[in-house]
């Protein structure tokens, strides 16, 4: 319940940014460089004189979103493999499975962090290293539940009645699998927020100007000492909505998939 | 033994070979020509369309994919993984020389999350439903919901800034390994903090507890003594295995706190497009990861003859 009001505070903040926000969050002004919080700028200005709050409700679109785009992406590839390979098995899920084994060697923020590095830094290419790491979980979580209902009964009967595969794939194992896939999804949108955050603080994600949280991290780092509010606001955002999406991803498993409780 | 080990030894072969195509097919995303961009470092001007040709033909570029994969393999399992643009040193020996650093971050990071996880956890268990209960709760939620990077400052500001207690950044003695460590620790901490208190629970309802009570021992020694040691057997398990991920989070400690280890190395090389470095990196980790894997197996193995007997 908690869980859905902070997320969807943030996702109203993230689209009605340009409403809610009292400045431009680019707009330089050198008469109030580090300012502390005034009532023209409610959390004070960062090292170029730009609002902080105004940077932090535009953040909301390019942190939140970059999370969800690459979610969108992770949950379409990983769902599409692990489907094709539980149903089709065989060769096909042999060969995709040892792919799987290949990628999961390796902790995820390594080889996020070395497509990134061959890419060059930008947001954009820290969503496709994310992206090119994350699906293998869902892959082998949705093969799994694919495999255990290839055999039943309703798939049979739709291979007799001559649905093709792609059908019985679309039609009957898909819908079967969403409750797991959403629970999934939520519970794992939170470290990929922290994850994502984490590339940009390093510097690798979102460039200057962009007010993506973690950047504004990347940012404050060299003034963090004379101006701790540069770094103590965008780490509270993305605390507030990493804790959110978990809460939801909670609620959510408990709903839908009772079976993952632990 | 010696049979399960080479049967294990088997296995990882194929799956090394896939971790080497990775991190050889990964150089090949990098924008731009990787001749051009090495003539660009050594002569410091645009080389010539001449020079370009060239130097394609030395490093050999001009040959089809799979064949530059196998030459490059033949060289990688020699040791050979190129030399750094940067330092021009072989980069093998940059990423060994600076691995030991990266290591005790991470067993500092795993130690870190025990010593906040396991007595935790466990007045947690003793506790239940108790205000510890719930603080362990939030603590949870919160260690796994917080940017470690973003903690590492807080602590930094609390701890060095304004109590000047510890060390800013920095290695050297005891006192520059605390911050390091719990900022690692507690990102890790969140899960094993709530794995030890389901194990508790389940501990503290066993037989051995309640002889334990029956005879009369002390609570300390039946809470502590009898079910926190058998609470702490898949703890230690999973910490072993989180121990993995440490090594690869560590680059945001070594960037944090300034420690010359691997991570940080690697992020500088991203800066300076230092291909043969990253590509370097992933092959060492990757190589690191299958044999910590590999330790692992062994382990069991070694502790339960089933594992080592089964499907042979």
């Amino acid at each position: 319940m908690i869980g859905t009001i902070i997320v969807a505070l943030f996702i109203i903040v993230a689209i009605a940014a340009p409403f809610l926000a009292p400045h431009d969050p680019t707009a330089v002004d050198a008469r109030a460089i580090l300012a502390a919080p005034s009532s023209e700028h409610w959390l004070g200005t960062d090292n170029l004189g730009r609002d902080i709050l105004s940077r932090l409700i535009h953040g909301a679109r390019w942190t939140l979103g970059t999370a969800f785009l690459a979610s969108a992406l992770i949950v379409t590839i990983g769902v599409t493999v692990g489907l094709v390979a539980g149903y089709v098995g065989g060769l096909l899920d042999d060969i995709l499975m040892r792919v799987v084994d290949i990628l999961l060697a390796f902790p995820s923020l390594v080889l996020a962090l070395a497509i990134v590095g061959m890419l060059g830094p930008s947001l954009m290419n820290v969503m496709l290293g994310m992206v090119a790491v994350w699906w293998v979980d869902y892959a082998r979580v949705i093969r799994g539940l694919t495999v255990g209902m290839r055999e039943r009964e309703f798939v049979t009967a739709a291979r007799c009645a001559g649905a093709p595969a792609p059908r019985i794939i679309a039609r009957h194992l898909l819908p079967n699998v969403v409750p797991s896939v959403i629970v999934l999804a939520t519970l794992e949108l939170g470290s990929l927020m922290l994850a994502i955050s984490a590339l940009s603080f390093l510097g690798l994600g979102a460039q200057p100007p962009t007010p993506e949280w973690g950047t504004m991290l990347n940012d404050g780092r060299a003034f963090f000492q004379r101006a701790p509010q540069l770094m103590i606001y965008p780490g509270l955002a993305i605390t507030l909505a990493v804790i959110g999406s978990n809460l939801v991803g909670d609620g959510l498993r408990d709903v839908l998939d009772p079976r993952m409780k632990r | 033994m010696a049979r399960y080990l080479l049967r294990r030894l088997l296995y990882l072969l194929p799956v090394w070979l896939g971790i080497s195509f990775v991190a050889f097919a990964l150089s090949n995303l990098t924008p731009g020509d990787p001749a051009r961009l090495m003539l660009q470092r050594q002569l410091a001007r645009q080389p010539t369309a001449e020079e370009v040709a060239q130097a394609r033909l030395d490093l050999g570029l001009d040959a089809p994919f799979a064949v530059r994969y196998v030459r490059w393999l033949g060289d990688a399992v020699t040791g050979d993984l190129g030399e750094s643009y940067r330092t021009g040193e072989p980069v093998l020996t940059a990423l060994i020389t600076r691995f030991p650093i990266t290591l005790q971050i991470a067993v500092l990071g795993v130690l870190g999350a025990l010593a906040i996880a396991l007595p935790l956890g466990m007045l947690a268990a003793v506790w239940r439903n108790s205000p510890v209960d719930h603080v362990s709760r939030v603590l949870a939620l919160l260690g796994a919901s917080m940017p470690n990077y973003w903690v590492a400052y807080l602590l930094i500001l609390l701890f060095a800034v304004q109590l000047r207690v510890l060390p800013v950044a920095g290695r050297g003695t005891w006192q520059h390994m605390v911050l390091p460590s719990v900022t690692l620790g507690l990102a890790a901490s969140a899960s094993l903090m709530r794995l030890t208190r389901s194990e508790m629970l389940e501990a503290l309802g066993q037989d051995f507890v309640r002889t334990g009570r029956a005879k009369g021992l002390r609570p300390a020694t039946v809470v502590v003594g009898h079910a926190l040691r058998n609470a702490m057997i898949p703890v230690v398990t999973v910490a072993g295995l989180r121990f993995a991920g440490l090594l690869g989070g560590a680059v945001i400690v070594e960037t944090i706190f300034a420690w010359p280890g691997i991570g940080k190395f690697v992020v500088d090389s991203i800066f300076d497009r230092d291909y043969p470095v990253i590509q370097g990196f992933v092959v060492f980790m990757g190589s690191v990861f299958l044999l910590i894997n590999l330790a692992v197996d062994l382990s069991y193995a070694w502790l339960d003859p089933r594992v080592r007997l089964g499907g042979s």
